[in-house]
């Protein structure tokens, strides 16, 4: 029964354990450890995302109001969420009034359910898909092929995804860890009927998974997509891509099955012309991206004729109670703070375990799935695959504090469970970093200025390798100088280095007991 | 029984309740109601369709069947497909054929076309979109996808200069698509490639007196 009655606000539940993508099967340390033992990923990920800094910053310098474009962007997203049952009350009249229907989803179970349901409705046992963070996030692939439904996976990088029985590891990119080597390797094993001569090049490539879904583009019934956008006002949705694989399901089918996490709504139809600015310029550092679509309902004679929005919650509701975890739901997914990681750059995706990797996925994935203590949750170690350099915060598009959210949640984490920050610290650091001192060194940043207060004001849990020296003084005040200046001043400086050198002395041991086992 | 619908609209009341936040005004601060004289959006405009890898030819409203007619024919499109309401003197300077659309006509006989000619709704200079809204000099928006060339008019009166002008000319309950350039992908090393589902040729033709 839902707690409103009561007149008592309950706390809304997690994403449900052991459903979905949202938990790797390992921690992060251990995952990154391995990944990086795979040099061809770490050279692949440390080319392509040099390649998009650099673009990404052309076409955001080009823009003088870029700042305030970010500034807008942050406070509608805000404003969104403050009124988030009105506007999805308002999205669902609009879609309704249009001819769509509207269903709602309490998890990712459910929303599979639903799609399943709608699809066998229909008659059809294929659906050809259009890129969705929610459906890969809630294994709707998954569920649809045990209910003898197959999925087809569209966009190129989703294909070679798909094809390599592989998961994705980057947010706009997923097949980024992949060089044209591999992929021409994969297409050759995997497409039916491809042609023996396939090279490398990427045009090549392209025209071959061109001309292998353009049979399945004119023939399939049922698409399945997610939604960039959901505008309250008028009921439009918004799908934002590249390649027209997006058009095509979109358009084609008869019936088009729209899922869309219940924080992508939008006040005003008016807010586009703040996201179609910072959505392509962040990504994909385009000035736009090729192709844009927005439908709202159903248009006689123009597209699909019955469609359905399912609006997921899976977790958000959790995310949203927390004061200072809610920003994460602001997150228009468009995979800056990614790029710009020196962490993610080194472990690649896979080892953040879920559909969200990198530093949005180090707080977005802990606030919708949980850091179940008890379990021993790999999520619990999310919060520490950061140096908490702060480059996200200074990429992201509508300006998420992520690396503030990051210390709250590590705060989170250490109360639940006990363990020392330090410890979990040190390990990510061992796993991705040449010199974990420099990964010590890099502590610092916004949001460990807050901490230092605590939220109570206290000083209590310091990340390290500060928490030592809290410890080490009974001294409850904060420090009457800032953390930065701190951090400049001689003991600062010298509390560092005895942090860092212990550090690396037991390193140093560990690696020789290793080494004589 | 509690409904999904109750139950999360009430869950996301209890998280509101939980961790109130201060009411927010947007501040829009950026740049919004810009206007550019017609020379500067054009060159604006090129400059930025051409980045994308469009062609784009500039031509007065009366030339505009010999120069429709001169880009199919650079493209070896002979068999092409209109919108119903598409400016029939348009075509009197093409000598291929002509499939006008309608509703009924089932994708994979798009597909067998060499090209589509439509007009287009708004353009924004800016980032070089070209809006299409489903208007019956548009069509449908399978018409506009499936063939591998897109001729695709624009008046420089509907071009504005970015984003935001060009936002507050749609109507929104029509089905619009932006295009940017032909279709792309940089899934591969991120490497931009041209030409994937959607048509590999974008050819845009700017009407400079209308
Ligand atoms: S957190 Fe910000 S930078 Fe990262 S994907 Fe989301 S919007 Fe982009």
């Amino acid at each position: 029964m839902s707690s409103t009655f009561l007149g008592m606000p309950a706390t809304p539940p997690r994403s449900p354990y052991g459903t979905g993508n949202l938990r790797g099967d390992r921690k992060f340390p251990e995952a990154a450890h391995d990944e990086l033992r795979n040099e061809q990923l770490r050279r692949n990920l440390g080319r392509a995302t040099r390649t998009i800094r650099a673009k990404r910053l052309d076409v955001t310098g080009e823009l003088p109001d870029w700042e305030a474009l970010r500034e807008a962007g942050s406070a509608i997203k805000t404003d969104t969420m403050n009124r988030l049952p009105e506007l999805l009350e308002q999205l669902e009249q609009k879609v309704t009034e249009r001819g769509g229907t509207v269903h709602w989803a309490r998890d990712g179970v459910e929303a599979n359910e639903i799609v399943t349901r709608l699809v066998k409705a229909t008659g059809s046992s294929d659906v050809i898909k259009v890129k969705s963070m929610a459906t890969q996030e809630i294994g709707l692939n998954e569920h649809l092929e045990s209910a003898g439904i197959t999925p087809y996976e569209t966009d190129l990088a989703e294909l070679i995804v798909q094809l390599a029985h592989d998961k994705p590891s980057h947010i706009l990119v997923p097949a980024i860890h992949r060089n044209r080597d591999e992929i021409r390797q994969i297409f050759l094993k995997e497409i039916p009927g491809v042609d023996p001569g396939l090279d490398n090049v990427p045009a090549h490539l392209a025209a071959a998974a061109r001309a292998y879904l353009r049979e399945k583009f004119m023939t399939t019934k049922v698409a399945v997509s997610g939604a960039n956008f959901g505008i309250a006002e008028t009921g439009t949705l918004a799908v934002v891509e590249s390649e027209g694989n997006g058009r095509m399901c979109l358009t084609l089918p008869d019936t088009l099955i729209t899922v869309m996490g219940i924080e992508k709504v939008l006040p005003r139809y008016r807010d586009l012309e703040v996201f179609l600015q910072l959505l392509p310029r962040s990504s994909t550092g385009e000035r736009m991206n090729p192709y844009t679509s927005m439908w709202t309902g159903v248009t006689p004679g123009d597209g699909p004729q019955d469609f359905h929005l399912v609006l997921l919650d899976n977790g958000r509701t959790a995310a949203l109670a927390d004061r200072i975890g809610r920003e994460a739901l602001n997150c228009i997914r468009c995979s800056a703070c990614l790029n710009v990681c020196p962490v993610y750059e080194r472990a690649g995706g896979h080892a953040y375990g879920s559909t969200y990797p990198g530093p949005i996925g180090a707080v977005l994935t802990p606030q919708l799935a949980g850091m179940h203590a008890a379990k021993d949750d790999p999520n619990s170690s999310l919060p520490y695959a950061s140096s908490l350099c702060g480059a996200c915060f200074d990429a992201c598009p509508v300006k998420i504090d992520i690396p503030s959210l990051l210390v709250e949640l590590r705060h989170q984490n250490t109360e639940q469970s006990g363990t020392t920050a330090e410890k979990l610290a040190m390990k990510a650091a061992a796993a991705v970093m040449k010199h974990p001192k420099l990964f010590t060194a890099a502590q610092k940043g916004a949001g460990i200025g807050r901490v230092i207060g605590g939220r109570d004001g206290r000083i209590s849990h310091l990340p390290p390798p500060f928490n030592g020296w809290s410890e080490s003084r009974d001294t409850a005040a904060p420090p009457k100088q800032t953390f930065r200046s701190w951090l400049a001043s001689a003991e600062g400086a010298a509390t560092m280095r005895a942090a860092a050198g212990e550090y690396e002395k037991n390193r140093k041991q560990q690696k020789k007991e290793e080494e004589e086992k | 029984m509690t409904t999904a619908r109750e139950t999360v609209l009430g869950r996301i009341k209890d998280a509101l309740a939980l961790a109130p936040a201060p009411d927010t005004t947007v501040p829009r601060a950026y740049r919004t109601g810009r206007t550019l004289p017609d020379d500067e959006r054009l060159a604006l405009f090129t400059d930025r369709l051409v980045d994308y890898r469009a062609t784009v030819h500039t031509c007065t409203a009366d030339r505009t069947a010999q120069v429709v007619a001169e880009v199919l024919r650079e493209h070896g499109a002979r068999r092409i497909g209109v919108p119903a309401g598409l400016d029939p003197r348009w075509l009197d300077a093409y000598d291929g054929e002509v499939q006008q659309d309608s509703g009924d006509i089932p994708a994979p006989r798009l597909d067998a076309l060499d090209g589509v000619l439509t007009a287009s709704a708004v353009g924004c200079a800016e980032t070089g979109t070209v809006f299409l809204d489903g208007s019956p000099d548009q069509g449908r928006r399978a018409l506009s996808l499936v063939p591998d060339l897109h001729v695709c008019v624009v008046d420089l009166s509907t071009v504005e200069a970015g984003v935001p002008e060009a936002v507050a000319r749609l109507e929104p309950r029509r089905p619009t698509t932006l295009i940017s350039g032909p279709s792309a992908t940089s899934d591969i090393e991120l490497e931009r490639v041209e030409g994937v589902h959607g048509p590999r040729t974008l050819a845009v033709v700017i009407r400079t007196d209308r």
